[in-house]
Order: structure tokens, then C-alpha cells, then sequence
């Protein structure tokens, strides 16, 4: 784990960290949490490297690389005993109570603890508490190093030299995990590019570090880092596999209006706007996409709608609130059959909530939002890969069943970094769906071209604006031509035609996309698990802890919330000995949803919502609670994170 | 083959109120329409919501009727998509400036080549005469309560201080001077703004077509009514900046245009108040940027392979965020 204010080069270090470890062929996981402030209060980040795959958080931290004080205060008590905390022996003075970014329930929280145990309220205190629990204390002389660095490239200004501190701890890290110092110059030189000043000076600096820390006595720290070898793989936050599979999907409009934490997603397709496309016979042909950032979220969803119209694939990137600005162009999209895709990443709600932190509230919300009934897909994916080629299905259900069309992803997912296998672009075909093919008339077979006509499935042949096929459009009920129309038996026609479409998506959408399921390695499973979203990661990760333990459980990992694979999830809950339903929100919204489709209620609950995502060892613990007991019908909140 | 006015009537029933401005706006817009050199294939209308958003419903071109406030958005995202679109967006003055103003401001910074045309009647006519943010400030329509507590906005000011490229004003029953300012704002290179003022003959008792018509104001001489609205072009007026203006007649034109705006009462001045193609599109600025933009834009991309996968090389796109194994000596 690192820390430090924000703004500090938190981030970097740790994909420095990150890069450099899988440069090493290692699988990394890293989460990143962090205030809604620009420069100033804590963040700080975690990232587990490992031999074979992570998906999930872990409750202890290992090794904590601090370059401030406010890091060390907040987090020694998260390391394991026999694990090490690096830090900068100037800080042993610091008194707790003066460092005015931390929260005064945080102060008296750490206080209170250090005072049970006859310790002063300094860093010198938080030291000595470490120590009696058999951490590694390995202090290294930032200051020094970087006056040294200064002066070694010959900068006077100590200032310009001080921001490589982040990178100093990292470089210490890798000392004390036994791994190569030249991975770490490659993924600093990767990182800072052609900044060939940037690149010395931190590449100096590490060097010192490194054999500073590479001196230490290691005492006990035994988690040693081994390179392997290893496929090339991805290292990559969840709002970039959303915008690679959007690119790959054939979105070529995206809209956004800036909301945490979805506009990396927009500023990364920006920044790859002009895109290489596999020849066909023209080498050297670029594709591109148009971003356009709108003056608030209804012009976001409306003009990516104008956009879907015209028969670009358009989509628009927000979060919780953005997306309840959105709700009267998701309406309009669904009354006009707009195939139009709104990617969710959900927050701490609600209101403003907590911006930044991660929470899985919005499930009832995206599944309802609108007055009214129409049809709308709702696709959640779980990890990252899913995240790329729901990207490019979310597209085609939208054009197939033409309906406005959620991707919901969380916070957790967006800002995880994570490694994974390289991703495949041909993985999911481009299904455009039903169209009027150009004939150059305004007429279909000698008759006026209509845009709603009825048909059994509901889907009308689709015709983009500009086609020659003259339609109207309106939020109005309308007729077949989409001209207003009040007739009470028209509106149920329109109602049936709409609304029947969500069982052609149900019957047409293969299961295998509909839902996971992991089946336990015993005949009966001990738990049923059921969850949605990226708890699955440590859900996964979990399982394997559970196994060790002889206790075996399977996971029903729900991925289309609308249409719901209603008789799927009946038939497996049905044959469950001990559901458990897993979220990362207070009510337990999938489990709502599942009731209501299956009359199945799932009476033991794990939840979570103090806006830190779960970690594998809290989902271990509190399975094997629930499974200790299944009479009891908990519900058991999840409590970890700072 | 030239486009008749019969060619754009729809089976569509007119409900508009007997005597409405809004008759006198369609008959403009469609005269326009068969006299521009326009595809008609090509040509979308987008309205709001109000009386004038059926518009699109008596128009047998392509029509989208969106949401309240929402016209612009919408009539952007489709022409951005595809620019070959012709996009005429229409809607009352509640629409886009009230609920929508916001969008209004934000469709001027962009300067997209479009047309936007606003009925300007002072009243929310579809929800019983509420005021408008055109009503000015201490007016009493026959269906308000109370007098207005609101100052109004001028449109011409506010598209001024957007970065809008056309601005003109016209009225619903001078229809020739109607059909040639669409024509000009549609022929345009920009952003271009119609505001159309308009009697409300059922909620509007104050702005009539008998105050418009000046009946109220006999010339002692020819005892005949000396309408409101006069042409701004006869006079001498010329709203146009070029490129070769130095900045110095760029400042005083600009003043110009602003005093002009200003006028209002007795003499409302109608016409082309400013016209600046110096400013580049929207268009022209994303093609600086997206070169293949106009050649293939978003909506003409081929999205697919013949098999059916994506043409996208996905490795070159993925390349900085792709990690090997490194050999270290």
C-alpha cells in the first residue's frame, strides 16, 4: 500500500509499482481510493502482485510504502505482523493531532488506541505499536536522498527535484520484495515517456534508494517477489476496458458531461480518437470516434440520441447522479425504440453521496428510472474483461432489440488496475440488427416506409435519418408512421410492440451472456452465493480461501438484471441448500429483484456500504459465519477500509 | 425535380388555434424549403415541445419531435453523427428559452452549421398562457393572474453573447420576409438563429396581429396603420462581419448590433441583425482534428468486417497499456 496527499503522485507510484511487477510477469490487483478534493487530503493505494491470478482486495497490507506522515498515522495498523512499513525517519515527531487533513473522529479514533497501550499520540507512537506487533520498521532518508539527487543532476531548486519522493518509496518497495531494479526503470521510463529530465531524476534517485533499503537488515519479511515468465498481458482501470470496447464495439459518438468516476473512460477514447483499423485492403486506414463534451447530462443522452438516430453507434459515460439528470432522454429513447447505450458507474449515493467512493446503489434505480413503462436492457458486468466485451454487446443488444441500453459498471471497477489477458477484438461480432435497406425511395415494397410497424417480435426494420426513408419521431404515443396518435387502441398495440421486445431480448440473448455461474467442486454446495457487479472478484478469490477450508460453495454470478434470466435463477436457487446473497449496498437491491421475478427470498445477506469495496477475506469470514450457523438468517455488514 | 409546396403536406390534422402564427411560420419555412437548393432526403426537422413542435408533423420531410427544452441537443447529435444532414431545429420560446436556454448558450459555442428557428409568442400557449421568458416585465396576459414579475430576455442579445453566427429576426405574417431570412439563416455556414415573432391569437391579448400591424397607430396622413416590425435592410443596416474587417470596425459593428437589438416597441426592427462566417464550424474545428471526419463521419463508419468482427486493431490501440515479460541481464 502507498499513500499520500492527493495530488502527490499517489496514482503514479503506484502504477509505476504496478507496471513494473507485471513487467516482471507478475499478476497485480491495485484499488485506488481518494477523497473528492483536487490537491490536499489522503488517498491511497493498494496493489497485491502475485505468481498466478488476483482479482480482489486483501484485508492486510503487507508491505506500506509511506512518503508522508498522514499515510503512516492512517494505515500502520493495517499491516500484518511480520510485514515492514517503510518511512521517512523525519516523521517520528509528528504529533497526530497536528495534522489537520486527518478527520477529528480519525484523531481520536488513533488516540484513543495508542493511549490504551501507554503510547504517546505521535508517529513515534504509531511506530512503537507496530513494532510490538512484529512489523518490520525500515526507515529511509527521503530528504537526503533527494538533496543528493539534486545535486548529482545539478538542480538547485529542491523543490523540482522533491516530487520523485513517490517514487523513491516504490524503488525502496522493490528492494524489500527482492525484485530487479531494472524492472523498475523500465516502467518508470514508460510511464514519464520522452521526459528524459523526468526519467534521470528519478531514475537516480530509485537507484539510492533502492540500495539504501537493499542494505536494511530484512529481519523477518519474508514476502518475497519472484519474476516469471508469463504471456503478455494488459495492465489497465476499468474505464479503459469500457472505452477500448467501445472503440472495438463500433461506438463513434460518445457524449459526456465530467462526473467522478466516469470521465477517464470519456478522455481516454478522446485521447484515442483517431484509431488504426485492420487494413482491408487500405493500408494505413484510420478509424476515428467524435467525444463531445456537452453542457450537462440531459444534452449528453439527448445528443447521443440525435446521434443513434443519424445511425452512428453513439453512447454517453456517467455516473449515479448524471444518470438521474439523464432519465427524461432514457424515456424519449425508449417511446422512439432509440438504440442508444448509457454506461453507469455507480457511486456512493445519494445526492452527491460519496463521489468517489464505490457502492452498487443504483441497480432499482437504472432498472425503473423514467415515468412510465418501456423496455430497456441492463447489462452488469463483474470484472474488467467483462467490461471490454459488454462494451461491444451492450451495442448490439441496443441496435438487435432497439432499446436504450445500460451498461452498469461501479466505481470499484472503474478506478481498479488490474492485469488480464489480452483481450480479444473478434471475441463478439457487430450485429447492427434489423434495418431498411436503401432502395433509394421513401417507399418499402410500394408502400410508405413506416418506422413502428407492428410485427410479432416487436422490432421494426430500423431507418437512420438522411436515408431516404422518410419517419417521424416523437415522445408523444404515436402510430405506426410516428406521427401523435391518442386512440386508446392504438396505444395498446404500441405498448404490446414496445414492450414485447423484452421477450425477444430474453429469448434471443444467449444464457451463457445472461449470467455466470461457478460451480462448487461438491455435488451439493455447502452456499450458494449470489451477487452481481465487481464483487465478484473477491468473491472468486474467497471461494478458493473457502476450499481450503473444506468448504465448497458455488457463486450464481447475475449479469442481465433486465430482461432478468428469470427461470435460470429459479431453477439453481431452488436446488440450493444455503443462499447467500452478496452487495455492495444496504437494502440488497438484486436480492429485490430476485424475489420479485422468482419469489425466491434470499434470508442471508453479506452488505456492505461504507464506500470501500469488499475484500476477499471479509467475504472468507463472513461466508464461513453464515455457514456456521444457516438457521440464523443474517445479515452481515462489512465494515473494512479507511 | 424541384420541390412543390404540395410535396411537403402530411395527412396530419392541424390543430393549431384559428389565426395562430404558427400557420404563417409553416407557410414561410415550407416556401423556403422549395426554394433552397436542398435534398430533401437529407432534411431532418427537430422540434420541441409546444404548438410549434407539431410543425414537424404537417411536414412530410423527416421529422423528431423531441423533448421540452431538449431540440438542440438532440438536432446537434444527429447532424455531428452525419453532417451531411440538412437540420432545421424549431421550437417556441419557452422551449429554448426557458427550459432549454441552457443548451441554447452551449449550441452557440459550439457553432455547428444548422438552422434553429424559435416562434417567439411571449406565452407557454399549450399549457394555457403562462409567461414566457420573452414577456416583458409587467405585462398581463389574458390568462395570467397577475401581472409579469419577470424582465425578459432578449434572444438576439443572448445569441450575440453565445457566439451564435446568424442572428435574425422575422415575423409570422410577413411571410416573404419570413421565407427569405429561412433562407438565408439555412444557407449559412454556422450556428444560425431565427426568431420569429408571432401573435398567440388565444393566450396573448397584448402582442397581437393588430399591435404588430400598428393598428393602434394611424399616419395622420396616409390613415393608414403604421405596423411595428420594419425592415432592417432598407434602411441601410448591415449586420455582416467579414474577413478583411479590421478590429476596429469589428468593435463598432458589434456595437451596432447591440443598439439595434435593444430596439423594441413602437419600431421593432426584423431582418439579419449579424452574420459572421469568419468564426470556423464545429465541423471544421473536429476536422482538424478527426481527419477522415467529413470523408467518413461517425454515422458512415463501417463497423464491421464481412465476417462480422470489428475492423478495429485493437493491439495498436492497447499498445501502451500491454506488459511483457522483460528480460533483465
Amino acid at each position: 500500500m502507498t499513500g499520500g496527499p492527493q495530488g502527490s503522485g499517489v496514482d503514479s507510484s503506484a502504477n509505476i509499482f504496478a507496471g513494473a511487477c507485471a513487467l516482471a510477469g507478475l499478476w497485480t490487483f491495485g484499488s485506488r481510493e481518494y477523497y473528492s478534493s483536487i490537491k490536499g487530503p489522503h488517498s491511497y493505494f493498494e496493489v497485491r502482485a502475485k505468481s498466478e491470478r488476483i482479482r480482489s482486495q486483501v484485508n492486510n497490507v503487507n508491505l506500506l510504502a509511506t512518503f508522508d506522515a498522514e499515510t503512516l498515522i492512517r494505515h500502520a495498523d493495517e499491516v500484518c505482523p511480520a510485514g515492514g512499513i517503510l518511512y521517512d525517519p523525519t516523521f517520528s515527531a509528528v504529533e497526530i493531532d497536528k495534522v489537520d487533513t486527518i478527520e477529528q473522529l480519525v484523531v481520536v479514533r488513533i488516540k484513543d488506541r495508542l493511549a490504551k497501550q501507554g503510547l504517546p499520540g505521535t508517529v513515534a507512537g504509531i511506530l512503537e505499536e507496530a513494532k510490538k506487533r512484529n512489523v518490520n520498521l525500515y526507515p529511509i532518508p527521503y530528504t537526503d536522498i533527494v538533496a543528493k539527487t539534486a545535486a548529482q543532476i545539478g538542480e538547485h531548486q529542491l523543490s523540482k527535484v522533491s516530487r520523485i519522493v513517490n517514487v523513491l518509496s516504490v524503488a525502496a518497495s522493490f528492494a524489500i520484495l527482492g525484485l530487479d531494479l531494472n524492472y523498475l526503470n523500465q516502467s518508470i521510463a514508460r510511464t514519464f515517456g520522452s521526459k528524459k529530465k523526468v526519467i534521470d531524476m528519478n531514475e537516480i534517485g530509485a537507484k539510492m534508494a533502492y540500495d539504501i533499503a537493499g542494505g536494511l537488515p530484512k529481519q523477518s519479511f519474508s514476502n518475497q517477489l519472484k519474476p516469471i515468465q508469463n504471456q503478455p498481458r494488459l495492465l489497465l482501470m476499468g474505464n479503459e476496458a469500457v472505452a477500448l470496447g467501445k472503440i472495438v464495439g463500433g461506438c463513434r459518438v460518445q457524449t459526456y458531461y465530467p462526473i467522478t468516476p466516469a470521465a477517464d473512460e470519456s478522455e481516454f477514447i478522446e485521447s484515442h480518437e483517431n484509431f488504426d483499423l485492420f487494413d482491408g485492403g487500405q493500408p494505413g486506414k484510420k478509424g476515428s470516434i467524435l467525444v463531445t463534451q456537452t453542457e450537462d447530462e440531459i444534452a449528453a443522452i439527448t445528443m447521443a440520441t440525435g446521434a443513434a438516430l443519424a445511425g452512428a453507434r453513439a453512447a454517453t459515460s456517467t455516473s449515479g447522479p448524471g444518470f438521474s439528470l439523464m432519465v427524461e432522454g432514457l424515456g424519449w429513447a425508449g417511446m422512439n425504440e432509440v438504440p442508444v447505450v448509457i454506461t453507469q458507474y455507480s457511486r456512493g449515493g445519494p445526492s452527491t453521496g460519496q463521489p468517489t467512493r464505490h457502492e452498487q446503489g443504483d441497480l432499482k434505480f437504472v432498472l425503473s428510472a423514467s415515468h412510465g413503462e418501456f423496455p430497456r436492457i441492463v447489462l452488469c458486468s463483474g470484472d474488467l474483461e467483462e467490461c471490454f466485451y459488454d462494451a461491444i454487446r451492450i451495442f448490439n443488444y441496443a441496435e438487435q432489440f432497439q432499446m436504450p441500453s445500460i451498461h452498469l459498471i461501479d466505481k470499484s471497477m472503474a478506478n481498479t488496475s488490474v492485469t488480464i489477458p489480452q483481450l480479444k477484438a473478434d471475441l463478439v461480432k457487430i450485429n447492427r440488427g434489423k434495418m431498411v435497406e436503401n432502395n433509394g425511395s421513401s417507399n418499402v415494397n410500394g408502400e410508405p416506409y413506416r418506422r413502428f410497424a407492428f410485427s410479432p417480435d416487436g422490432i421494426s426494420p430500423r431507418a437512420v435519418l438522411g436515408s431516404g426513408h422518410r419517419f417521424w419521431n416523437s415522445g408523444d404515443e404515436h402510430d405506426e408512421m410516428g406521427h401523435i396518435e391518442e386512440d386508446p387502441f392504438n396505444r395498446i398495440s404500441m405498448m404490446d410492440k414496445r414492450m414485447t421486445k423484452l421477450e425477444t431480448a430474453a429469448r434471443e440473448i444467449p444464457e451463457i451472456e445472461k449470467f455466470n455461474f461457478f460451480p462448487s467442486s461438491k455435488k451439493q454446495a455447502d452456499a450458494t452465493l449470489v451477487s452481481w457487479g465487481s464483487t465478484k472478484g473477491a468473491i472468486l478469490d474467497a471461494m478458493k480461501l473457502l476450499e481450503k477450508d473444506g468448504i465448497s460453495v458455488e457463486f450464481l454470478q447475475i449479469r442481465l438484471a433486465n430482461p432478468f434470466p428469470t427461470e435460470s435463477v429459479k431453477e439453481k436457487l431452488s436446488k440450493a441448500k444455503l443462499p447467500i446473497d452478496i452487495e455492495q449496498n444496504y437494502s440488497g437491491q438484486m436480492a429485490q429483484v430476485i424475489a420479485e421475478k422468482t419469489m425466491i427470498d434470499l434470508k442471508n445477506k453479506i452488505v456492505k456500504y461504507n464506500g470501500r469495496p469488499m475484500t476477499q477475506d471479509e467475504i472468507y469470514e463472513s461466508v464461513k459465519r453464515i455457514i456456521s450457523d444457516p438457521t440464523q438468517n443474517r445479515r452481515v455488514v462489512l465494515t473494512h477500509g479507511a | 425535380m424541384a420541390l412543390k409546396l404540395s410535396d411537403l403536406r402530411t395527412d396530419v390534422h392541424n390543430d393549431w388555434c384559428p389565426g395562430c402564427g404558427d400557420f404563417g411560420i409553416e407557410a414561410g419555412l415550407k416556401m423556403a424549403l422549395t426554394e433552397l437548393p436542398i435534398d430533401i432526403n437529407k432534411l431532418v426537422l427537430f422540434s420541441g415541445i409546444g404548438c410549434s413542435g407539431k410543425i414537424v408533423h404537417f411536414t412530410n420531410a423527416t421529422g423528431v419531435h423531441t423533448l421540452h427544452g431538449r431540440v438542440l441537443p438532440f438536432a446537434q447529435g444527429a447532424k455531428l453523427a452525419n453532417p451531411d444532414l440538412e437540420v432545421i431545429a424549431i421550437g417556441g420560446d419557452g422551449d429554448g428559452l426557458g427550459i432549454g436556454v441552457g443548451h441554447f448558450v452551449h449550441a452557440g459555442r459550439r457553432n455547428i452549421d444548422m438552422t434553429y428557428i424559435i416562434h417567439d409568442n411571449g406565452v407557454y400557449g399549450l399549457t394555457k398562457g403562462q409567461a414566457s421568458p420573452t414577456l416583458q416585465l409587467g405585462m398581463q396576459t389574458k390568462s395570467l393572474p397577475m401581472p409579469n414579475i419577470n424582465t425578459s430576455v432578449n434572444p438576439i442579445l443572448l445569441a450575440l453573447a453565445s457566439g451564435f453566427t446568424f442572428i435574425a429576426r422575422s415575423y409570422a405574417y410577413n411571410t416573404k420576409h419570413l421565407k427569405e431570412t429561412v433562407k438565408k439563416a439555412v444557407a449559412h455556414k454556422g450556428f444560425a438563429l431565427v426568431v420569429i415573432l408571432q401573435p398567440c391569437p388565444t393566450y396573448n391579448d397584448i402582442n397581437t396581429k393588430e399591435w404588430y400591424g400598428g393598428e393602434d397607430r394611424i399616419d395622420p396622413v396616409t390613415k393608414k396603420p403604421t405596423p411595428r416590425p420594419y425592415e432592417l435592410e432598407p434602411t441601410g443596416y448591415d449586420g455582416r462581419i467579414t474577413p478583411m474587417m479590421s478590429e476596429d470596425d469589428v468593435e463598432k459593428k458589434m456595437s451596432q448590433i447591440i443598439e439595434k437589438s435593444r430596439e423594441w416597441g413602437d419600431k421593432i426592427p426584423i431582418g439579419v441583425f449579424y452574420q459572421n462566417e469568419t468564426i470556423p464550424t464545429y465541423e471544421d474545428r473536429i476536422k482538424a482534428r478527426l481527419p477522415s471526419y467529413l470523408s467518413e463521419p461517425p454515422a458512415a463508419q463501417q463497423l464491421a468486417k464481412t465476417n462480422g468482427t470489428s475492423p478495429v486493431n485493437l493491439a495498436s490501440l492497447a499498445k501502451e497499456l500491454l506488459f511483457e515479460k522483460l528480460v533483465v541481464a
